[in-house]
């Protein structure tokens, strides 16, 4: 799908003649780093043209802007102005009366060639300007992921951070009893909208994981009841095992760059990390520890690799240089800790801690400090993060092998929500930007 | 019907055998000698008489096919040394049989790191048998984690259960 942006220029300055007497310093934003920010109160009334799709269209932005915490679209039965020209400036008086700080007006148009239009424009109601306008072309199916691209660029705009509602989520579908549970792996929109399973459930399958394009999907699958590594093409639905092992092979993540995979290689029932070059299908150790070594992960310059081992006497997380150098021990919290996430910020790993049977998501710098417990479901696990590292989502299990469920929460342990998935979830993993 | 309700019959006599050796386990570790292997030619109990001998039900019922495992431990324990002594006597009188053991843990670890803990415990028997005279190219290995649970209680009597190797027969069997 192509996408098309134009940026209003000429007809904003234009328009945003009353900004110039309001003080720069007014503008309309959020704080995302705040633990504590209150929601900003943004009206988003129905987008005028097509009136289904309109109603469509912003439905989809306010329900975006909502689940992020940053803002409360408000209810746009209590609006007083009706929008029915876009193209005219708003009476921001009565948008004010109504407590909204932001505005977002919008249109969906059908072009003569079968396409959708979408326009829209992001007002301060406060500062009286205009802080956005763009515009849209896609085909009608399309119409749920340039609705996600206006909620981004609403975001991006407001928060200074790029948006996340335009990714998608690659996960395992569970169903089925607790001691016979079925497992597929399944991908979704970021909203849990256009769930589809990839994989029949005739084989377990677990901890996917996307390339850095999304058009590639490692996971491990049990075909032929033979644990290994898989990649899964998303485009043609080819799976193609990688590489040819005797034994287990695990845990896969690509590194930003895609051109390698790091997994875990079992032998004798000893794992330990290699890195996989995927062109010339080589592979490199980097332990060669007799513990555990096991969860890799990429930082996003590609120089470092975060992994977990229990060489210690419990499970910690380590770190170490990609060519296996330098490996070192940054965990010392209380109780296990594993599965180390880089931050694509690199600021950050996200892990899980176990402390007898409860499970806890957290972030702590990448030296080990300033460690953090951000989740509270006791039974949380496997965290992966949205592209623009201001969010998680993970793994809940519920008591009893009553199933799994996906949630997410803000790095600053705000916010935490059940991701709704068909039926039971597990294992999450966020995609990047969509190009 | 009636070998179906035999079957369970047995399944329920030899689930009563595991749990009383799992709760047992502490203790049985410090007790020196483990009881000697069954001999394969004493006669079967009668009940067990419609069992074809050589078979994966033979295995299974007459010999036991699980073995259980310490909170984070991969070692053998001494009172599943006897089971593993039947099940490498049995695998040697039927030379053609080949299994697969399967390595399992509880829930209180994370999935990668319970793959890797039932790596270690398949492997843990694979090499018991090999050392009872197993040839290596018989057995097989594969590591479940904790996505096989046979109990799903958060109880310590479940999560016994759950840490366990389980050597299953995928081929050369009597039928």
């Amino acid at each position: 799908m192509k996408r098309y942006l134009v940026l209003f220029a000429a007809l904003a300055a234009l328009w945003t003649a009353p900004a110039l007497f309001t003080p720069a310093l007014a503008a309309l934003q959020v704080d995302v780093t705040q633990g504590n920010a209150q929601p900003l109160p943004i009206a988003i009334p129905d987008f005028v043209g097509d009136p289904q799709l309109g109603a469509n269209v912003a439905g989809v932005v306010r329900a975006d802007l909502e689940r992020s915490g940053l803002f409360r679209p408000l209810d746009p039965r209590g609006f007083a102005e009706r929008i029915t020209n876009i193209n005219a400036v708003p009476n921001f008086g009565s948008w004010r009366a109504v407590t909204a700080q932001g505005l977002v007006t919008g249109q969906v148009t059908q072009q003569p060639d079968g396409r959708l239009r979408v326009d829209f424009r992001l007002w301060d109601v406060y500062g009286q300007s205009q802080m956005l306008g763009l515009q849209f072309f896609t085909t009608p199916e399309n119409w749920r992921r340039i609705a996600h691209m206006v909620s981004d660029a609403i975001y991006e705009r407001i928060t200074g951070e790029k948006g996340y509602f335009d990714t998608r989520i690659v996960f395992i579908s569970e169903s089925g009893p607790a001691l016979k549970r079925v497992k597929r792996l399944a991908i979704m929109d970021e909203d849990g909208a256009n769930p589809i399973f990839l994989t029949r459930g005739d084989y377990m399958v677990l901890t996917p994981r996307f390339n850095p394009t999304a058009q590639m999907i490692a996971y491990m699958s049990y075909i032929g009841n033979k644990p290994r590594v898989y990649l899964f093409d998303i485009e043609t639905g080819k799976q193609e095992m990688l590489g040819n092992f005797p034994n287990m092979t695990f845990s896969p993540r690509f590194s930003p760059d895609g051109n390698q995979v790091a997994l875990t290689l079992e032998t004798g029932g000893n794992s330990d990390i290699y890195i996989m070059d995927l062109r010339s299908r080589a592979m490199r150790r980097l332990t060669s520890d007799p513990a555990i070594d096991t969860a890799p992960s990429w930082s996003p310059d590609g120089r470092q690799i975060s992994f977990e081992s229990d060489r210690g006497g419990s499970q910690q997380i380590y770190v170490m240089n990609v060519d296996g150098s330098g490996q070192r021990r940054i965990s010392f919290g209380q109780g296990a800790n594993g599965t180390p996430v880089w931050s694509p910020r690199g600021d950050l790993l996200a892990f899980t801690r176990r402390t007898g049977n409860v499970f806890s998501i957290g972030v702590m710098r990448t030296d080990g400090s300033g460690e953090r417990l951000i989740t509270s479901g006791g039974r949380d696990e496997g965290p992966t993060w949205a592209p623009n590292g201001r969010v998680l989502m993970y793994s809940r299990a519920l008591a009893g092998g009553g199933g799994s469920q996906i949630w997410s929460v803000d790095v600053t342990g705000r916010n935490e929500r059940r991701v709704l998935t068909p039926g039971s979830a597990s294992d999450p993993a966020w995609s990047p930007l969509i190009q | 019907m009636t070998s179906i309700s035999r079957s369970l019959k047995f399944a329920c006599l030899s689930a009563a055998l595991i749990l009383g050796a799992c709760t047992q386990k502490k203790e049985a570790v410090n007790t020196a000698p483990p009881p000697p292997p069954a001999p394969m030619a004493s006669a079967p109990a009668p009940v067990t008489s419609s069992i074809l001998p050589g078979s994966a039900e033979d295995f299974r019922v007459n010999v036991g096919d699980t073995v259980h495992f310490g909170y984070n431990e991969y070692g053998i324990q001494e009172a599943d040394k006897g089971i593993l002594g039947r099940q490498a006597a049995w695998l040697q009188k039927y030379p053609a049989v080949r299994v697969s053991v399967e390595g399992h843990a509880d829930e209180r670890g994370t999935r990668e790191y319970n793959l890797a803990l039932g790596a270690r415990r398949a492997n843990a028997v694979k090499e018991y048998l090999v050392s009872q005279g197993v040839s290596t190219g018989r057995l097989e290995t594969v590591s479940y984690g904790k996505e096989r649970p046979v109990c799903t209680e958060s109880s310590e009597s479940c999560w016994s259960q759950n840490r366990r190797g389980v050597t299953v027969v995928t081929g050369g069997a009597n039928s």
